[in-house]
């Protein structure tokens, strides 16, 4: 069979569906953020169970809610938020199958998500990757600029590259749940600390905050400590990097992720360390968050 | 050249300048000979975010950023575009009014000399225009717009811009244009690229 006539069929996308890779580069300079998985890590994993190249495009599911069909034989992998999930063959017969490990979906069996109990996020790779065209040399989609593939709805087929060269080396990848409870961010102090009064760091790091319902693939709204600003106006926009955290005049910050903007006009007080940024991106609205300064070995 | 550079997490470094000019001229130099490790440069009005990757740590990008000598002036690019306006912006009355100059004065300064493309940002393909009648500098709207449409060509502070698409937006409307301003089909998507030199010409 060519490698064009495998697909999967959307059925149904739940929540939030959207093809993601390891996002765009080279086009910053331009205005075009980078995007791409907001949990990179899972991503990543997901396409080394299957032997794709690393920054394969994947289905990001959020909150699970996935249906899909698969049109030809088809290797498969979940990571991230682990959702219930099962496969019911064309014949009829329903499994449950893993997560973090490979799984066969055969021509015509469905692969349906539950809601998955923590975490936010959920991968699904394809051995032979997703293989809709690249905008600008990505198959990201940015939700804040448009770019990208559409957002997969009920009757999108979705073509399947062809296989890599390499094989599956391992069944199963042993990987710690996304935590439900207080997650513990490292941050690094900067670019704009001085724009704030000398406590607003130790106050950033003083006590949880919540993660409100006001948060996407741009970014998470925190509800917590004020954090006040010691000079007032505005910054001249200035490039923006995930991770940062940061504040408008409500003193309250937001934590940027995969699709933030690529410059922005308020003060960012500190940065989230990259291995963290994937953490976050698995914290549910209503779940809480403390930051923590990160070592200065940590900081070259 | 006084840069102060700044961290900006565990891969990037914030260089803040004094003037547009250092910036652009930095950003020539070190897009021209990226150094080891630099993966992406983003321009701003006074600042050039540095991403890197490791082996690159913030001591050696500091120390490159520090060492580049850039040349006296943007080497003008051969790249002239010339863009048609109908000068109709639902806020040229305003424009008028902030600047004390009549609407017609208006046009004529917007297209009396040109302009050139600083750097991008806010989407995709918004070039900040500088270099233009500085009789031009009005704030921006005290309130954005929810839908600013494409091809709508704006002022706020020391800019002139065009909106590549339909977008929310807080600056001054002075007209539009027919001119595809970002194509991603193109190569490159986007005509008013950092270094473009602009000359708006009015339509009636």
């Amino acid at each position: 069979m060519s490698g064009f006539e495998r697909a999967l069929v959307v059925l149904a996308p739940g929540p939030l569906t959207t093809v993601q890779d390891l996002g765009r580069r080279r086009h910053a300079h331009l205005g075009v953020g980078r995007s791409g998985a907001a949990d990179r890590g899972a991503l990543r994993l997901a396409n080394r169970l299957l032997a794709n190249p690393e920054d394969a495009a994947c289905l990001e599911i959020t909150l699970g809610g996935l249906r899909v069909r698969a049109a030809g034989d088809l290797l498969i992998a979940l990571t991230g938020a682990p959702c219930p999930a099962t496969v019911t063959d064309a014949g009829g017969r329903t499994r449950g199958i893993g997560h973090a490990s490979v799984e066969h979906l055969p021509d015509g069996a469905t692969l349906r998500l539950g809601v998955p109990s923590r975490g936010l996020r959920t991968y699904l790779a394809v051995r032979g990757g997703i293989d809709v065209p690249k905008v600008l040399g990505s198959r990201a989609t940015d939700l804040l600029s448009g770019l990208g593939p559409e957002r997969p709805a009920p009757g999108s087929v979705l073509p399947v590259g062809p296989a890599p060269a390499g094989f599956p080396v391992a069944d199963l990848a042993p990987v710690p749940e996304p935590e439900s409870g207080v997650l513990t961010l490292e941050v690094i102090p900067g670019p704009r600390d001085d724009w704030f009064g000398p406590e607003a760091l130790a106050a950033l790091c003083s006590a949880p905050y919540e993660v409100t319902g006001q948060s996407d693939r741009v970014g998470m709204r925190l509800r917590g400590p004020h954090l006040d600003r010691a000079r007032d106006g505005e910054l001249p926009s200035e490039g923006m990097v995930p991770g940062a955290l940061q504040v408008p005049p409500t003193g309250q910050p937001t934590l940027f992720l995969a699709d933030h903007p690529v410059t922005g006009g308020y003060p960012v007080i500190a940065v989230v360390r990259e291995r963290d940024v994937d953490r976050a991106a698995q914290a549910r609205p209503g779940q809480h968050i403390r930051f923590r300064m990160a070592r200065d070995s940590a900081i070259r | 050249m006084n840069a102060r550079v700044h961290r900006c997490g565990e891969r990037a470094v914030l260089v803040e300048l004094d003037r547009l000019e250092e910036v652009v001229a930095l950003y020539d130099a070190l897009a021209a000979h990226p150094p080891p490790g630099i993966v992406e440069l983003v321009p701003a009005a006074r600042t050039l975010l540095v991403r890197f990757e490791p082996p690159a740590h913030h001591a050696a990008v500091e120390s490159a950023v520090r060492a580049v000598r850039p040349a006296g002036n943007r080497r003008a690019r051969d790249e002239q575009v010339v863009i048609p306006v109908a000068y109709d912006g639902e806020d040229l009355a305003e424009v008028a009014r902030l600047t004390g100059l009549t609407e017609r004065e208006v046009v004529a300064a917007h297209t009396g000399t040109p302009w050139t493309v600083a750097f991008c940002g806010f989407a995709p393909g918004f070039g900040y225009l500088v270099g233009g009648d500085p009789r031009l500098a009005v704030p921006r709207r005290p309130e954005a717009r929810v839908r600013v449409p494409a091809g709508a060509v704006a002022l706020a502070g020391e800019f002139s811009g065009i909106y590549p698409r339909e977008s929310p937006g807080g600056w001054q409307l002075i007209g539009h244009t027919e001119t595809v301003v970002w194509d991603i089909t193109a190569d490159p998507p986007a005509l008013l690229r950092p270094g473009v030199t602009v000359r708006f010409t009015e339509v009636s």
